[in-house]
């Protein structure tokens, strides 16, 4: 087992093992570090960052750093929370999500971090560009409205060691994919991993949704800073 | 010289949406033509286009904060049909899941009900049409009236209480499904409505509706010219009745009859495209439908509690239906006709809305697990309930992966629009006739009856209260002469 070492958040003495992802040591220190892009036990992919920090004086995406023994790490400073809200923000202009009738409402990362940073309406404006609903051979939908372009499918949902999903071109135009030829081997307990996987509304299975009551849901219990051992 | 007038009344206030009133005088100051015009465009038909069916039921119920369950539950319906589920058919809700979606909707008809006679009507029974702006709205009724403004309150709380008990939330809660509901009421949450403890008991809840009934009737003894023949207009009515002939607001087929009470026909809903036609007018964003059988021009006709207890043969509810045979006494067991008695007919419903409540609070069913059900998938589906305000259609097909590809609406004020312009036209005749002034009291008439329709002109959620009037005229030449704001 690593050695344990110490190392500060906000000024505040805390311990973990060498290298432990900052993010999930901070969580076990009892500090939320929001993220959206980041599943828990598995490696950092550091694509939304949603959990900049500062790292010994120098900002960084906090999920992709290893705690070190006298690490400095600021969370709170205005300035960061601002940084943090400001990329929450941009993705809600960027594509369309209209959380009222999304069936991850109540679940998704996206919209509880947002409540979690108090967001009522982003500084940016809204892009409205219009996107699809995707079906891939009546298996699986893909709302690209909803998507965030975490990439967590791409590198957590798997057959065997083959990705099942993609992201194809770049920038504004990028779009996740889904191999047909792997998509037909799965099972629905591995379309329903998927869907779980998505942390917002992007992944659908057919005819499935809303199927926990209002005040049962995921958030509706705990908010997301709270559940600082279960975040997946 | 032309000194012709256009009155604009805009916006209309104490219904819930936004809608403009002109008025229309000649050189003599007689009215011309009243028209009621909806310029918001809410455009649900078409933001539904591309979404998966399944978000349908929850998508569809932001058409309304006032009555988002109604759309809840016409959109279920609706969307039952793609998974194969069909009342009448094979393959039915389970009886857990319809009572559960009947008792949101009860529950859904007795707050709207109470919430338009108490905090949007009353004041004008209170104060008179012609009565202070500053009385005229709930915080008035609680002024001059503090034990009826109270149980109003308490009333509409517990209709609420039920959605939430039912739903989730108060407002656009969800639980109805594609083929079913994903809750169930616990036997806590039915005592919470049994038991007096943190709300007043259905028991009371039907005593008071009761005693707002008596409220009604006795204003209406000493009003009866009024009542009976302000904005009274003969008109064919349309409303939902199960099988037995008894009203029915979830489930049944559509009878329509005339101004005398006579049946013009029965209809499955599922028939409605070919039995009822929708027009439209360059003026207006609200559709004119109209009963194919009678042709454009006759074929109007009018929807809500008034045509509702029109159509039906009885109701199954012991208390509602013996104000149901007074009220049909009343006209001689022919079609009553007079607008303003829209406001009776609604609190007869709310009356048999909370004896269905206390009836499905007893049953056992709701305590039930078997939630959802299935059949063979459909391409199509058509959902119909009868919405506080009337019949409400919603009508959904879908591609190969689920994803609507077709939707039809007709909201329950969209079934009324004729009517509505009539009966505005009427009361502008009978308040603005000859009088080359526009006062308070009439543009407040001509109001009071579009009220009596309880409008959703928007589908929208508006704030009850005092909102700006804008009344502005325009003689002949549409040159503006005068504006009045309150
Ligand atoms: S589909 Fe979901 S998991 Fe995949 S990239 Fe988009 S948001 Fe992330």
């Amino acid at each position: 087992m690593a050695d344990e070492v110490t190392f500060f958040i906000d000024g505040r003495p805390c311990t973990a093992a060498a290298g432990d992802n900052l993010v999930e040591a901070a969580a076990d220190n009892g500090v939320y570090i929001p993220t959206l892009c980041h599943y828990k036990g598995h490696k950092p992919l550091g694509t939304c960052r949603v959990c900049m920090v500062r790292v010994d004086g120098r900002e960084a995406a906090a999920c992709t750093f290893g705690v070190r023994d006298g690490m400095r790490v600021d969370v709170d400073a205005p300035e960061l929370a601002d940084a943090r809200k400001a990329l929450i923000e941009l993705l809600f202009v960027e594509r369309n999500h209209f959380c009222p009738a999304c069936e991850k409402s109540g679940r998704c990362d996206l919209q509880a971090v947002a409540y979690h940073m108090h967001l009522t309406v982003p500084r940016f404006p809204y892009r409205y560009v219009p996107f699809t609903v995707e079906n891939f051979a009546g298996k699986l939908l893909i709302d690209h409205n909803r998507c965030i372009l975490c990439g967590r499918c791409e590198e957590f949902v798997r057959r065997g060691d083959s990705k099942v999903f993609a992201m194809k071109q770049r920038s504004s135009e990028a779009r996740i994919t889904v191999d047909l030829a792997l998509l037909a081997e799965m099972s629905a307990n591995e379309i329903a991993h998927a869907v779980h996987v998505c942390p917002v509304g992007a992944i659908l299975a057919p005819g499935q949704g809303f199927d926990t009551p209002i005040g049962r849901r995921k958030y509706d219990t705990h908010r997301i800073g709270e559940i600082t051992d279960g975040r997946d | 010289m032309n000194t012709g007038q256009k009155i604009v009344i805009d916006p209309v206030t104490r219904v819930e949406g936004h809608g403009r009133i002109t008025v229309h005088l000649d050189e003599n100051h007689h009215v011309e033509e009243a028209r009621l015009h909806i310029v918001e465009f809410r455009g649900f038909e078409k933001f539904v286009h591309g979404r998966p069916y399944w978000e349908v039921p929850v998508l569809v119920q932001r058409l309304c904060g006032i009555c988002p369950v109604s759309h809840h539950l016409a959109g279920a319906k609706a969307i039952d049909e793609i998974v194969g589920i069909s009342p009448g058919s094979d393959h039915t809700l389970t009886p857990t899941a319809e009572k559960m979606r009947r008792l949101m909707h009860y529950g859904q008809v007795f707050q709207s009900h109470v919430l338009h006679f108490f905090y949007l009507c009353s004041p004008d029974l209170l104060f008179g049409i012609d009565g202070e702006v500053e009385s005229r709205n709930i915080v008035g009724v609680a002024m001059a009236e503090p034990e009826l403004a109270k149980k109003a309150i308490l009333m509409r709380k517990f209709g609420q209480e039920i959605i939430r008990a039912t739903a989730g939330k108060k407002v656009h809660g969800i639980s109805a499904v594609p083929g079913g509901i994903h809750k169930t009421l616990s036997a806590e949450e039915r005592d919470y409505f049994l038991n007096g403890k943190e709300i007043p008991a259905i028991d009371t809840m039907i005593d008071w509706a009761l005693e707002g009934l008596d409220f009604f009737k006795s204003f209406h003894r000493d009003n009866r010219e009024w009542l009976d023949g302000y904005a009274a207009v003969p008109s064919s009515h349309m409303g939902m009745v199960r099988k037995d002939g008894a009203l029915d607001l979830y489930h049944g087929d559509l009878k329509v009859v005339d101004a005398e009470g006579t049946l013009l026909q029965t209809f499955d809903y599922h028939d409605y495209l070919n039995e009822l036609g929708e027009e439209t007018k360059s003026w207006s964003y609200m559709k004119f439908p109209y009963l194919r059988s009678l042709g454009r021009q006759d074929g109007w006709y009018r929807v809500g509690p008034l045509p509702r207890l029109n159509v039906c043969e009885f109701l199954p509810s012991p208390l509602a239906q013996k104000e149901f045979e007074a009220f049909r006494a009343y006209t001689g067991g022919r079609a009553n006709n007079m607008s303003m008695h829209y406001h009776w007919a609604r609190l007869i419903e709310v009356v048999h809305a909370a004896e269905v409540i206390r009836d499905l609070l007893a049953d056992p069913d709701l305590q039930k697990d078997n939630l959802i059900a299935r059949g063979t998938a459909a391409g199509e589906g058509i959902g119909v309930v009868e919405a506080p305000r009337g019949t409400l259609f919603h009508h959904y097909k879908v591609d190969d992966a689920g994803r609507i590809n077709f939707c039809n609406l007709i909201v329950s004020t969209t079934n009324n629009n004729t009517a509505m312009n009539r009966a505005v036209a009427a009361a502008a005749e009978d308040l603005m006739e000859g009088v080359p002034e526009v006062t308070e009291a009439m543009t407040n008439g001509v109001e009071v009856v579009l009220r009596a329709y309880d409008p959703c002109l928007s589908c929208a959620t508006h704030a009850v209260g005092q909102m700006p009037l804008r009344i502005e005229l325009y003689d002949a030449g549409g040159t503006l002469r005068d504006v009045r704001v309150r």
